[in-house]
């Protein structure tokens, strides 16, 4: 068990991630100039419900544990927002790059 | 109780950085939050170093928690403005805990360090320097508190609020989708509770909605406003933040907050668990 509720720490999700049977949903934060560092991640369920949200790394990392279904990724940043969908199913790591 | 005792502003605190009086506190779970960049002059309070004691699950108690504010240089005549990362989560729940040992003038920063960052305003990694203090507090509030045997006596009496996410609730997740999904405990939430995410209370900035949305959307979840209520998330923080724009913003007064939540609900052996939507 977790000793606290809050978000860890993100770091990069190499592709060969071993997801240990879980839905992952994962990706980068991007502006035009490249990644962009601490934007605010928001999971959101197909009904638009807010799920979860971790702050995206210096290198614009972020990662979820989901389940199988159809997510919106939002990311909220000083200089701007932006936002990806998608749908997933089985259990494995689905890659989300976002753009603001 | 007006909105202005209990949240300020991003713009209000930073006109009172240099406030003689004024105390920000950072509280987080994850430290090098604070680490990388705080608002200038706060000091930091580690949630799960500082505010739990390390042996036991419980708070630090009355004289824990004197020490730990006398060490910080925080004063029982301060007023001590609380903010933090996870959409104020754990200033929620410091906010909730100095109310248990009664300290008189304690806010929110409204939207916590996420409204303040998204405003692009200024951090710093310089540590201030308080002078120790002589703090004395007082023995818990616990009207504010809830224990498990009232949260079982509570089924179909009382208003439970279960703050955790539709899925979450409904038992298809065990914890919030940003940590790897566990399995110590069942799955599935309080009969008879109400589920009423902690993020509804929320705007997408962080900062609570208004009254007259946090009413409506209490009242359309079916909230009956003359019964006590008890709020409970996974182990009490989300539900701190529901604490708060229950008694805090709406002004009702028989709030608890039960802060062993599903981690302990979900332990205990032989009580009833509902699973499913609502």
């Amino acid at each position: 068990m977790s000793d606290g509720c809050g978000a860890p720490a993100q770091t990069a999700t190499p592709a060969s991630l071993d997801t240990n049977g879980q839905v992952v949903v994962a990706g980068k934060v991007s502006g035009s100039d490249g990644p962009i560092g601490g934007a605010y991640v928001r999971l959101l369920n197909g009904d638009g419900e807010f799920v979860g949200e971790v702050q995206a790394s210096p290198e614009g990392d972020f990662r979820f544990y989901a389940a199988e279904g159809t997510w919106t990724v939002r990311a909220l940043h000083s200089s701007g927002n932006g936002e990806a969908s998608v749908i997933t199913g089985e259990p494995g790591l689905y890659d989300v790059p976002i753009n603001i | 109780m007006s909105r202005e005792d209990v949240l300020v502003t991003t713009e209000w605190a930073e006109e009172n950085l240099d406030t003689p009086g004024v105390v920000f506190v950072e509280v987080d779970e994850d430290t090098t939050a604070y680490e990388g960049g705080h608002i200038r002059n706060a000091v930091r309070i580690d949630w799960k170093t500082e505010l739990q004691d390390q042996v036991r699950r419980d708070f630090v108690d009355k004289a824990g928690f004197e020490k730990l504010l006398s060490e910080k240089g925080i004063s029982n005549d301060d007023k001590v403005v609380l903010y933090g990362g996870n959409n104020n989560w754990f200033a929620a729940y410091a906010y909730w805990y100095f109310k248990l040992y009664g300290h008189e003038d304690v806010k929110l920063l409204d939207g916590g360090r996420k409204k303040w960052e998204l405003d692009g305003r200024e951090l710093t990694d310089v540590v201030p320097e308080r002078k120790q203090t002589s703090y004395v507090a007082k023995e818990q509030d616990l009207r504010l508190r809830a224990f498990r045997d009232e949260v079982v006596d509570a089924i179909n009496t009382k208003n439970l609020i279960d703050v955790r996410s539709p899925d979450e609730f409904s038992g298809k997740l065990n914890a919030p989708a940003h940590l790897p999904q566990e399995s110590s405990q069942r799955s599935g939430h309080i009969p008879s509770a109400l589920n009423v995410p902690w993020a509804s209370t929320a705007n997408e900035d962080g900062t609570f909605k208004s009254n007259e949305q946090l009413a409506e959307l209490y009242q359309e979840a079916g909230l009956d406003t003359s019964k006590p209520t008890i709020a409970y998330c996974r182990i009490g923080e989300r539900s701190s933040h529901t604490w708060f724009a229950l008694r805090e913003l709406l002004g009702h007064t028989d709030v608890k907050n039960y802060d062993g939540s599903w981690t302990e609900y979900g332990s205990l052996v032989g009580v009833p668990i509902e699973l499913g939507a609502k």
